[in-house]
Parts: structure tokens; sequence; C-alpha cells
């Protein structure tokens, strides 16, 4: 967000949202992960600019936060953009792996995987 | 970008990779962000959530004197560990005024490593105090002062009252290696307690 003026802040972003401040879906995570549907539906409406900047990043699979941190937005803001776009087909979202129960085989490819660093 | 030509899966979801994260946690200016973008594959990335001041407790709004909007600010970096999962690793916000984020924050997470400064070391005692009460499985790692480290491991274990199944590390936030064996002894600790749970 750098030096912009905090006070201005919270107007801009929500009105990307339509005024809604609160997300439809809960099921987007920070770690969640969203690509752009290819194709993309045909009847869907023209999408907004900061929707076609987040087709464009999720082109390749991104996690919501690194999203946000991409278009220097909230990451309440891009969730409720998230939906809109889930909501007309124009994404897949993947969630987080499940860690409730510790997984073994999980824990030994992240094992392996910082060995390798 | 690293890591972009290693999704080789393909599935329904345009081969998204599994992800996991853990949180780095510990006082303010312990080096959280230091520790993260030492083993991040990307330069750690920022996000910024606006806040009310409905969502702190009466305590933390004395001395506020003027309505404005706060931001909380969380530092992250990646780790693409293999062609389909992806850690994540989360500074936690270092204030404590924050900390009603962190339950958000450590749904989901595999474990904690709570960083601790060698200098102060009570300043993470309430980030320890969090992950045990909620049962979250954590390391503690000793950041030392220009790679210094004055006490031995024991003094510092006393010095928090850790059990004896916490592990303590000494390391360099600063140095790839150093941190990446923190995040190996996190898992360690998992794999044994996924082990121990399976009896």
């Amino acid at each position: 967000m750098g030096g912009s003026d905090p006070s201005g802040r919270l107007v801009r972003p929500f009105t990307l949202t339509g005024g809604r401040t609160r997300p439809s879906r809960a099921d987007f995570t920070l770690i969640t992960t969203v690509t752009t549907a290819d194709p993309q539906p045909e009847t869907a409406a023209r999408p907004q600019p900061e929707h076609t900047r987040i087709l464009r990043l999720c082109v390749r699979p991104m996690a919501v936060a690194e999203l946000a941190a991409r278009l220097d937005l909230p990451v309440s803001v891009v969730v409720i953009m998230l939906c809109d776009l889930l909501e007309a087909g124009r994404i897949t979202v993947r969630p987080p792996r499940p860690v409730t129960t510790p997984d073994p085989d999980l824990l030994q490819k992240v094992r392996e995987g910082l060995g390798r660093l | 970008m690293a890591g972009s030509d290693t999704v080789s899966r393909a599935s329904a979801d345009g081969g998204a990779p599994d992800t996991v994260k853990i949180l780095i946690a510990g006082g303010f200016g312990v080096g959280k962000t230091t520790l993260v973008g030492s083993v991040s594959e990307i330069r750690p990335l920022r996000t910024e959530e606006p806040l009310t001041m409905a969502g702190l407790d009466v305590d933390d709004l004395e001395g506020v004197e003027e309505k404005r909007v706060t931001t909380v600010a969380m530092d992250f970096g990646r780790i693409t560990v293999s062609g389909d999962l992806v850690l994540y690793l989360f500074g936690t916000p270092g204030q404590q005024r924050f900390w009603f984020m962190w339950n958000d924050l450590a749904h989901g997470a595999l474990g904690a490593v709570v960083l601790v400064d060698v200098r102060r070391p009570k300043s993470s005692f309430a980030a320890i105090d969090f992950f045990e009460r909620r049962g979250i499985p954590f390391v503690v790692a000793v950041n030392g002062f220009h790679g210094e480290h004055p006490y031995p491991v024991e003094d510092i274990r006393e010095a928090l009252t850790l059990p004896a199944d916490v592990p303590v590390l000494l390391c360099d936030a600063r140095e790839r290696e150093s941190s990446r064996d923190v995040l190996i002894a996190l898992i360690d600790l998992l794999i044994a307690q996924a082990a121990a749970a399976a009896g």
C-alpha cells in the first residue's frame, strides 16, 4: 500500500466489491489456490478491470495471499472478488491440504523438499 | 519465478498444487521476515488488512485519540517442496494487540516456529503461550544477535519455562541453511508426533 493516504484506502477497495464487505464463501483461505478457468465461460458478463487482473495472474495457479500481495489489495477484498469469479465460473479453486490428522507421507514429502534446499 | 515450471500434475483444478503452511511467530522485530526471506524462493510478499477499531479489545484503544484506519501487515514466503506441494511461511503480526488475527492464521497450519531474540527472550513468551494453549506443535529457534549465541540452549529453555518435549535450537535467521534446519526440526517433531499417535 506504499505511502498512500491511509484514510483513502478503505474507500477504494470496497468500491470494487459492490459495497459488500463480507465474502459469501468461507472457503477461501490464505493458501487456497486459484486457477483461471480455461476456456472461460462464454455466457458470462464482461469482467471488470480488477477481475481481469486476477484472471491474468491466475493463468498459473496462485494462492490467495500471493494474489492479494501482487494486487496490493487486502485479502478480505480479494476474497470477495474471487467469490464473484467463482460464481461466474471464471476460476477454479483448490483448498489447502487438511492437516487435522497429520499425514506421514505429506510430512515426509515436506522433509525431503526442505532437505534439497 | 522459481517453481513455475514444476506443476506437473494434471487435475480438474488446472494442475494446482497442494498447499500447506507454517507460521513464523515471535516478538516484534525478532527476525521473522528475515527468516522467511532467507529460505523463501520469492522475495517475501506482504499483505495488509485494514482493521476497524471494533476488532480490538477495549484496552487496546487506550491512547488512541483519533479514529483512523489501522492495518495489520503479514509477510510471507513460499517454498515449492515438490512438483505438487507448496509450503507457505507466514510471519505473524508481532504486535501483541493484533493477536486476535492469529486464530485465523493458525487455522490449518502444520505447526509453528517461535523465534526468540537472544537479547530479550521474554518478548516471545506470549507467542509460546498462544501455541501451547491451542495445542499447535512448535519449535523454539533462538535467533542470535549478529549470529552470536552467548547463552546455551538450556538457559533459554529455563528462562522461557519450556517443557522438555519442545525442541529448542540456536539459529541465525539470516542464513538459509540455518533457517532451513529450523523448519526441518519442526517437521521432524511433527513426524515423531504422527508416529506416536499411530501407536
